[in-house]
Formats: C-alpha cells, sequence, structure tokens
C-alpha cells in the first residue's frame, strides 16, 4: 500500500507553548483515519500545518513522498472541509464546486461534466442552481465535500463538519460519509473530538492528547486493549476504580479496592512503592448477579443508585459496599433484570482479564471532572 | 372599547408625529419649493420659463462644469474604493483587537476637526512657502519652491482625504461579518491573493461598497470647500456656479436652476450606476 501523508516529528509552537509535540504518522491510500483528541489538544493545529496554513516549528510533511515545507496551501495536493463548512455564499452550488477547478484554469466544458457527475455522486444533482441558504444542513456538509472532492485531492482533511449539526443528523451523515469514502477512495484524515464519530467511520484512530499521540491503531484495538489511563477513558465509556497494587503469592498481580477488596488481575506491571493506579472495567464487561465464581472472577456486593433508562443502551448506576463511587453497569434489556428496583442490593462481577491497570495520571477531559 | 383604543393611537401618532413633519416641512420642503418657483421665474419679468435650465445647456462653461465634476467626482470614489478597501481589511482582519480601535480613533480624529480647519492645514503644508517646500528646499532637493497648491491633483488628494472615512466605516461593518474560513477555504481551493478579493472580499463586501461610494460620491459632487480652496481658480466646481450665481451675480432664479440640475443629474448617475452594478438601493440602505 502506497502512502499518502506522512508526517515526521511535527512540533508547532506558539511562543513558549507546544501545541503539536513531535507527532510522526503514516496513512495509508485510501483509508479514513481519525484524529481523535479533546479541544485543545493540538489536533485542528495539526490538520492546518497539514493544509499549510501554519508552518511547523519542526519535522517534514509528506503527501506521496513529496516534501512540502514552504508550499503554500493553494499549491498542496490537499484540502479542507471547514468546522463550518465555509461555502460561498456569493455563488450557487454549482460555483462553489466549480471554484477550484476554475482556478486550475480548466476549460468550461470539463468543468461542467465534473461538477455535475460530482453532484451526481452526493446525491444531490439537481442542486446547481440553489443558493447555499436553501439547502439543509446535510445538504451543505455533502456539497463542502463535493466542492474538495472535485480536485481530486491527494488526502481530504476534515475539521469536525459533523459538530454543528443536530444528534439525529449527526448519526445519518456518519455512515453516510463513511459510505462515500468506500466509494470514492480518497484518503480522509478526520479531526474530531466525538470518539463515536472517531470509532463508527475510521479505519485507524490516533488518540492525541496534549499535542503528542497517546496511541494509534484500530478502532477495536483502541476499545478492548487502551496503552494509556487517556486512551481507556476517553475511547468509549470506562469506570474507574482507585486501587493499589501489589504482587500476591503465586507470581500474580492483585489490586486492593478502597473497601479492602481484593481484585485478581492478569498481566504484568511495573510496580513502584507509593504509586497510585487507577483499575479500568468497561460497563458491558460487568455482569449482574453473575454465576460463576471460579478464582479469576471478581465479585463485588453493591446498591443500586440509579436505573439510567436508554432503551438498548441502558445503564445501572451501583454504589460498592464500604465506598462511595459509582459503577456504571450495562443493563441488557432481556426482561431477564426488570425486576431491579432502585436501593436494591445486588452482586455484581467481572473476569479479571477484562480490566486493566494504569498508573494513575493528571488529566482531566472535562473542565467539571 | 376597540374604537377608543384605536382613537388614542393615533393621538400618540400624531404627537411623535408632528415635530418631525414640521421640521421636515419648514426647514427642507418649503425652502426646496419656493427655489423651484424660482428656478422657473426670471428676473424683472413675470411668467413661468425654462430659460435657465435652458442656460445650462445652451453655455457650454455650464454643462462642461458639470461634466468635469462629475467626472472627478466619480475618479475620487473610485480612489476612495481603492484605499478604503485594504484599510478595512486590515482593520478588521490583520490588525489586533486593541489595534483595529486605536486605527478606527486615528481615521475619526480628523473629523473632529472642521472641513475648513482641515483644508487650511493641508494649505500650510502645501502652499510655496509651506512646510514640505521649505523642508525640501532646506534639504537641498529642490532649488526653489514649487506652488503645489492650486491644481487638479493637489484637490483631488483634499477630496480623498476628506471622503475616506465615508466609505471606510460601511465597508468595515459588512467585512467584520466575513467569515476568516471563506478567505482560508479559497486560498486552499487553489485561489491566489488576486483572485480572493476578486471572487471572495468584493463581492462579499458589494452591499458596504455601494453604499460608501454612494455617500463619497454625493459628498464630492456638492462639496464647495475642498475644491474651491485648494483648487483654486484653475478646477472650477460645479457648486461654485451655483455660488457665483447666487452671491454674486445675484442672479437667485439662475442659481435655484442649477440647485435642481445638480439633483436630478447627480440621482440619475447614481441609478445607472445601481443598474450597472446590479445592486437594489433597498439592499444597501440595508
Amino acid at each position: 500500500m502506497q502512502i499518502a501523508l506522512s508526517v515526521r516529528n511535527l512540533t508547532k509552537k506558539f511562543g513558549d507553548f507546544t501545541a503539536v509535540n513531535d507527532i510522526s504518522l503514516d496513512v495509508e491510500d485510501g483509508k479514513f483515519f481519525s484524529i481523535l483528541g479533546p479541544s485543545g489538544c493540538g489536533k485542528t493545529t495539526l490538520l492546518r500545518m497539514i493544509a499549510g496554513f501554519y508552518e511547523q516549528t519542526g519535522g517534514h510533511i509528506e503527501l506521496r513522498g513529496k516534501d512540502m515545507t514552504n508550499i503554500e496551501p493553494n499549491k498542496r495536493p490537499v484540502n479542507l472541509v471547514f468546522q463550518h463548512l465555509a461555502l460561498f455564499p456569493m455563488m450557487n452550488v454549482y460555483e462553489n464546486i466549480a471554484f477550484g477547478l476554475r482556478r486550475r484554469g480548466e476549460k468550461s466544458a470539463a468543468i461542467d461534466k465534473k461538477v455535475n457527475d460530482l453532484l451526481e455522486r452526493v446525491g444531490l444533482p439537481e442542486a446547481g442552481k440553489k443558493t447555499i441558504d436553501q439547502l439543509s444542513g446535510g445538504q451543505r456538509q455533502r456539497i463542502a465535500i463535493a466542492r474538495c472532492l472535485v480536485l481530486e485531492p491527494t488526502v481530504l482533511l476534515l475539521d469536525e463538519p459533523l459538530g454543528a449539526l443536530d444528534a439525529k443528523l449527526r448519526e445519518h451523515m456518519k455512515i453516510e460519509l463513511k459510505k462515500l469514502q468506500t466509494q470514492v477512495g480518497t484518503t480522509f484524515v478526520y479531526i474530531t473530538h466525538d470518539q463515536s464519530e472517531a470509532m463508527v467511520m475510521s479505519d485507524g484512530v490516533a488518540v492525541m492528547n496534549a499535542g503528542k499521540f497517546e496511541q494509534v491503531g484500530t478502532p477495536q484495538e483502541l476499545y478492548h486493549h487502551p496503552s494509556s489511563s487517556f486512551v481507556a477513558q476517553f475511547v468509549g465509556s470506562n469506570n474507574k476504580l482507585h486501587v493499589t497494587l501489589h504482587k500476591g503469592e503465586s507470581s500474580a498481580f492483585s489490586a486492593r479496592y478502597s473497601n479492602g477488596k481484593e481484585f485478581s488481575l492478569t498481566g504484568t506491571y511495573d510496580l513502584e512503592d507509593g504509586d497510585a493506579w487507577d483499575l479500568f472495567i468497561r460497563p458491558e464487561s460487568v455482569i449482574i448477579n453473575p454465576k460463576e465464581s471460579s478464582a479469576s472472577f471478581n465479585l463485588l456486593q453493591g446498591e443500586v443508585k440509579a436505573i439510567l433508562f436508554d432503551g438498548g443502551n441502558s445503564r445501572l448506576l451501583v454504589t460498592p459496599e464500604g465506598s462511595t463511587d459509582e459503577l456504571v453497569v450495562a443493563l441488557p434489556q432481556t426482561k431477564q433484570f426488570d425486576d431491579i428496583q432502585v436501593k436494591d442490593k445486588i452482586r455484581i462481577g467481572w473476569d479479571s482479564s477484562k480490566s486493566v491497570c494504569f498508573k494513575r495520571a493528571d488529566w482531566k477531559i472535562y473542565d467539571d471532572e | 372599547m376597540t374604537t377608543s383604543k384605536k382613537k388614542t393611537i393615533k393621538w400618540g401618532f400624531f404627537i411623535f408625529f408632528i415635530p418631525v413633519f414640521l421640521w421636515l416641512s419648514l426647514l427642507i420642503i418649503l425652502p426646496q419649493l419656493e427655489l423651484l418657483r424660482l428656478s422657473f421665474m426670471s428676473t424683472g419679468k413675470p411668467g413661468f420659463t425654462f430659460k435657465n435650465y435652458l442656460a445650462f445647456f445652451r453655455e457650454p462653461i455650464y454643462w462642461l462644469t458639470f461634466v468635469r465634476t462629475a467626472m472627478y467626482s466619480i475618479l475620487v470614489t473610485f480612489i476612495v474604493m481603492a484605499i478604503a478597501l485594504p484599510v478595512s481589511f486590515y482593520i478588521t482582519k490583520i490588525a489586533r483587537v486593541k489595534a483595529s480601535g486605536f486605527l478606527m480613533v486615528l481615521l475619526l480624529v480628523p473629523f473632529w476637526v472642521s472641513e475648513l480647519i482641515r483644508v487650511y492645514g493641508w494649505m500650510i503644508l502645501l502652499r510655496e512657502s509651506g512646510v514640505i517646500n521649505q523642508v525640501l528646499v532646506n534639504l537641498g532637493l529642490f532649488k526653489q519652491p514649487v506652488e503645489m497648491l492650486y491644481n487638479d491633483a493637489t484637490m483631488i488628494m483634499g477630496l480623498v482625504y476628506t471622503s475616506m472615512l465615508f466609505m471606510v466605516i460601511p465597508i468595515i461593518g459588512v467585512m467584520e461579518s466575513l467569515d476568516d474560513s471563506l478567505i482560508e477555504a479559497a486560498y486552499d481551493l487553489g485561489a491566489k491573493k488576486i483572485t480572493i478579493w476578486r471572487t471572495i472580499i468584493i463581492p462579499y463586501c458589494m452591499s458596504g461598497i455601494i453604499s460608501g461610494a454612494i455617500i463619497v460620491f454625493m459628498l464630492v459632487l456638492g462639496s464647495y470647500l475642498t475644491p474651491n480652496l485648494m483648487g483654486g481658480k484653475n478646477s472650477l466646481w460645479f457648486t461654485e456656479q451655483i455660488y457665483n450665481q447666487i452671491i454674486i451675480y445675484f442672479n437667485w432664479n439662475q442659481g435655484a436652476a442649477f440647485g435642481f440640475l445638480l439633483l436630478i443629474l447627480s440621482s440619475l448617475i447614481i441609478w445607472v450606476f445601481l443598474k450597472i452594478s446590479g445592486q437594489d438601493l433597498k439592499k444597501v440602505i440595508k
């Protein structure tokens, strides 16, 4: 597979502040690649450097093996779909899409063919004569993408283009975008703070935090095998329990929870005295009233604090005995657990292979945490 | 109930309307009507006549002055436009927030003194014994002082200077709402800087440019002080013709006719200008 976009040791500093810190990345041709991170993590800066709007402080950007240093944005074979789309209000849909082709000085017959082809492909064949404010949010989205795709860029960059849409339409556009990308085969580099967008659409995801990549991998790898405390909590929902780790007999590790309970663990850890650890367990890995009782299965007694009904995504909030934490537990809607009431005492448990521990890290995803 | 309510609303309307009505009718409409009446009269002879209007077309000096005035006004409007666009762009898009406020003040400061003082200021700088001449002669760049006043170029410079603000403010008003990402998107799609101006910035600011152009054109066409003082006797402006008729020849009838001709012809020019640029007056006024 050819490498469409290659980023080598890229750094960007604004005065004393390092927005992007020594990042390297390869994106293969035809892939849908996402950069996922909380706001302010430097992902927009990275994207704007690839597009050419910022000059890097250090490192290189290569597109199909060609170095892009000192090449102006209007000369780069990449196009950017802006967060608020930036469709030109003084032109109709046709002229918006034809804009880039006209700048290349293409003949009007060729422009006409390409624009109409692309309008057809994004499913808006009749929209050419419309003005921008006659389009709905989803249609604008498609025109903004069409305006870039008509130039056949090596890489299409997308800067959270779904952010401004309402929830229902966003769900719909996620699938549309993925379908469109598969159909046209252009390499997409998509940045977002929404982990669900990144996971649904992408072939590969880079999780970014404080100017660095925490982990790069497929959505499945990130979800099932997070490599850091940040990824474990940022990708998908996860329960975090404060624990202390120690090595038990027979060289197996175990974690002591604040209520004194011991959890067995799989895997090996690098222990140092005085380190605080967090144990992560996904809501759907926690089983309600389990029948299992093997040594590798961890059990807890708890009280139901609340039932959060949300159809297929329903959950319980459970407070373990002797603690004030609240664990989120998936509540399957299979009628089996319909008799569970608030304030009920229940048993919960999980297999030790489903949990993972990381050293406690000092960062915040949300300000209110 | 409903009828009495209607009546009170009407009374309220009249109370607020009367001062406006009086102001408009006594100070603007009545004098204009009197001037209109005068323009169709002739001194000494009673009765209705077109003589004053026909004089404008019969005497080449009159209509030539008008054509000259109109041409120069259009030229000044275009020069002001060409300077105001980059100035507004700098203030709204490039300068930092604090600096842009300071720059706006710099633009406004000259307008805190009257036009007369401003023109005298220019005269002190530019005349034969003025500041610029002295400096250049002392530096040895000029052998003897040169008269920089009383020619068309100086007059145009003065007119551009005095009308700048009236173009910059409406353009800034529109340009502030221009999303930076539109400019970036055009750049990203392969446009050069000059193409971005032509295809994105100027079309976006068109309503501001047109309303600024109308204000500047009307102001320049009807200005009296700047052309008179800076242009001197070599640069005859149409307003000076009106002044001469009324004050020097004491021919109110001819002066009034010229006044109405100025009003009609300038409105006509603006109408043609709006038609050519494809803009709607209602949209521009907004």
